[in-house]
């Protein structure tokens, strides 16, 4: 099957983005779709609460992660605002046994992975380059060379299928790392072994300031059935119509069909990071546009119409996003930076004798300015 | 003990070490139903199937990028890159990835990857063919570079290789793929000279010649021709570039007080720099003259033609003996 899916082949412009499958309007009206609609049968009022809960839960640590990089408590902070649904949308129709592997700006993945406050901060801070276990979690660290990830979800699809074990790798990158050769040599090697990898495609319309239209002219999602991968191009500020469409490529990958690739279309709402300056390359009424597509605010309107939004409801996701974001504020303000020996530390796994001299070598220059000090 | 080519007691190794474990797994272009371009994976598929020895797409950043994934999930993948001069579009995987993966997860994830590279000149090969890019990865932090010279290390260090929960990039000299020699294939690996040593290949007195690789016949040779002269090399095989045995050279500088490299790669930031730079840090008051290197040019491997101006040979290996002995009969000792 290599169908392009809800992709009209009229070579329509990378950038016309409502070319796509959705579940949900921007209006936050339900909406059918043929191919997406089975996927979400069983998603009730009760799942899409929790959907939102996840989807401002996020915000928070968002918004908590540029406050903290504003107050010189962590270096750097990659916005993730705008793109909730898609991060959300798809990681939650991941098995905990599957494995992710995102990229830097995927703090909703690694939230949805189960990661702890401190591994949304630690390494941004600069104490850690990961916090986690991803063994533990399931989820690679969270890349920053990009693209390079595709190919390690290949892999370890490829080990999937030499176990005979029913995992899926999910490997999430953004609309410029398309244009890497690691991202094309992942969809070469993945469809030529068939192997059960999801491929995820966060086009957020910028790679910092270039916009799409310079990595494709054509919708990203309209590549891969070239690689005789299919895919679907869907509404990534559709939190409904994301978990469709993952729940759709997972069941392909999982009963041995081989690859899928979804393009979920969105927006970055901030700076590419902190250090960026977005002023410099767009327009604000661009801004403006997505700002009206929001994918909370859009969920908010349909448990309305549904009658399942409430103060209660707001109150309780407020609070529980309050208590996440100051656990995540005492995370950063509460770090304690590792003694200095320990960046000599798992270098290798085993002895090296380079490392192990210079380490010593090290130790006993630290311990002169201790005897330094002693002796006053 | 049987008489092995290099290249079959690599491919001994590969063999046992698949016996052995069933997560070892190989992968390249060309090395199943081929057998590998130079037939070290010969047989192997057809012994182990296409599963774990895998003819990979065309693509070396591809190849050592999934291997990282089959190491994250629990295999032990060898890498065969066709060529030396192939391994530049994996470059970023080994550095960026396979090197740092477990010091950037604090030693939660390990990497037990072994990339085969056939290395270097002196077969009258093709433009790319002929690299020696060993000293890109011994800088690299994370990753451990080996260079065999015979068919019993590249037997047993190709196990411990495997065997190891580092990276370990492991240098084949093609010009010795045909070389000849006992081995004995039922040694434990384990209780082997581990990778990190270096081995005293020829005991002397006078000067001694560090090398690894092919140079090490090359080194060989020249200490048989400099007996005639009544000169006492030692010779030393370092097979292992990172980390580099110092405790082994340290004794036999503190011995000779006079040290040669020899390596065929280019001189400028290579192995050779890093060796005489920490041989003199550490035996400075040993040394009864400066070090000399005798390596490569600072160019593009030459064409075939000239690949022996290039690449040391025996006498440029005696001028540098003649240099650190200050004998007045040396060629080369040129201000430079
Ligand atoms: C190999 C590599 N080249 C360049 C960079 C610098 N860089 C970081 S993010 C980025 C843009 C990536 O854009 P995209 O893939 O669309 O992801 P997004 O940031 O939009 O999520 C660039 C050029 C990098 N991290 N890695």
């Amino acid at each position: 099957m290599t169908t392009v899916r809800t992709l009209n082949p009229m070579a329509d412009p990378a950038t016309d983005v409502d070319d796509v499958a959705r579940l949900l309007t921007p209006a936050g009206e339900r909406v059918s779709d043929a191919d997406l609609q089975q996927w979400i049968e069983d998603v009730d009022t009760t799942a899409i609460q929790r959907l939102y809960r996840d989807m401002v839960l996020l915000r928070r640590i968002d918004a908590e992660g540029v406050a903290l990089q504003r107050q010189g408590q962590v270096g750097l902070w990659p916005p993730c605002q705008g793109q909730e649904a898609t991060q959300i949308g798809t990681a939650r129709a991941l098995r905990a046994d599957d494995f992710a592997f995102p990229s830097y700006r995927e703090t909703g993945v690694v939230y949805a992975r189960g990661g702890k406050p401190s591994d949304y901060v630690l390494a941004w801070r600069g104490e850690g380059h990961s916090t986690y276990d991803p063994h533990e979690l399931h989820t690679a660290t969270q890349q920053i060379i990009i693209g390079a990830q595709s190919l390690h979800a290949v892999g370890y699809a490829m080990g999937v299928q030499r176990d005979g074990g029913d995992q899926v790798a999910a490997a999430y990158f953004g609309d410029g790392a398309t244009s890497q050769g690691d991202v094309n040599e992942a969809m070469v090697f993945a469809s030529s072994f068939g192997a059960p990898v999801v491929f995820v495609c966060t086009n957020n319309q910028w790679a910092i300031s270039e916009p799409v239209s310079v990595q494709a002219r054509f919708p990203i999602a309209g590549r891969a059935p070239g690689f005789g991968i299919p895919s679907m191009r869907v509404d990534g500020n559709d939190v409904l119509a994301c978990l469709a469409a993952m729940r759709w490529a997972i069941d392909h990958a999982r009963k041995g069909r081989g690859p899928a690739f979804i393009e979920a279309v969105t927006y970055r709402m901030g700076p590419h990071t902190t250090s960026d300056d977005p002023t410099r390359y767009r327009d604000k009424e661009e801004v403006e546009i997505w700002r009206r597509r929001d994918p909370i605010d859009r969920v908010e309107a349909l448990l309305r119409t549904e009658g399942a939004f409430d103060d209660d409801l707001v109150a309780e996701v407020a609070a529980d996003a309050d208590a996440l974001a100051d656990e995540v504020r005492q995370a950063a303000m509460g770090a304690v930076t590792r003694p200095p020996l320990s960046i000599f530390d798992a270098v290798y796994a085993e002895p090296h004798s380079g490392i192990d001299a210079q380490r010593a070598a090290y130790a006993a220059y630290l311990d002169g300015f201790a005897a330094v000090a002693e002796e006053g | 003990m049987v008489q092995l080519t290099m290249a079959k007691a690599i491919n001994e190794g590969l063999r046992r070490a698949m016996a052995d474990d069933p997560k070892v797994l190989v992968l390249g272009e060309d090395i199943g139903k081929l057998g590998g371009v130079f037939r070290v994976t010969d047989r192997l598929q057809e012994e182990f199937g296409a599963q774990r020895v895998i003819d990979t797409p065309l693509a070396e950043s591809g190849i050592v990028g999934t291997a990282v994934g089959l190491a994250l999930r629990g295999f032990r993948p060898v890498v065969e890159i066709q060529f030396d001069g192939f391994v530049y579009p994996a470059f970023d995987q080994i550095v960026c990835q396979v090197a740092k993966l477990h010091y950037r997860t604090r030693g939660n994830v390990r990497m037990p990857l072994t990339i085969r590279i056939p290395w270097a000149g002196g077969v009258g090969a093709a433009e790319h063919h002929s690299e020696s890019p060993e000293a890109y990865f011994v800088h690299t932090s994370g990753l451990r570079v080996v260079a065999v010279s015979n068919p019993q290390d590249a037997y047993v260090m190709l196990r411990q290789a495997i065997a190891s929960d580092d990276p370990v990039v492991y240098f084949e000299p093609k010009r010795l793929y045909h070389t000849r020699a006992e081995v004995h294939l039922d040694v434990d690996p384990a209780d082997a000279p581990p990778m990190g040593l270096a081995r005293v290949a020829r005991e002397g007195t006078d000067v001694t010649v560090l090398t690894y690789g092919a140079q090490v016949a090359t080194a060989l040779d020249a200490a048989l021709a400099a007996e005639e002269d009544g000169i006492s090399l030692e010779v030393i095989d370092l097979r292992s570039l990172s980390p580099v045995d110092y405790r082994t050279i340290g004794a036999s500088v503190r011995k000779t007080g006079r040290v040669v490299v020899t390596h065929e790669a280019a001189r400028e930031a290579g192995v050779g720099a890093e060796l005489v730079a920490s041989v003199t840090e550490r035996c400075f008051h040993y040394l009864e003259s400066p070090p000399v290197r005798v390596t490569g040019h600072d160019i593009p491997y030459p064409p075939a033609k000239l690949e022996k101006h290039h690449v040391p040979d025996l006498d440029r290996v005696l001028d540098a003996v003649d240099r650190v002995l200050e004998r007045p009969n040396s060629l080369t000792g040129v201000e430079l």
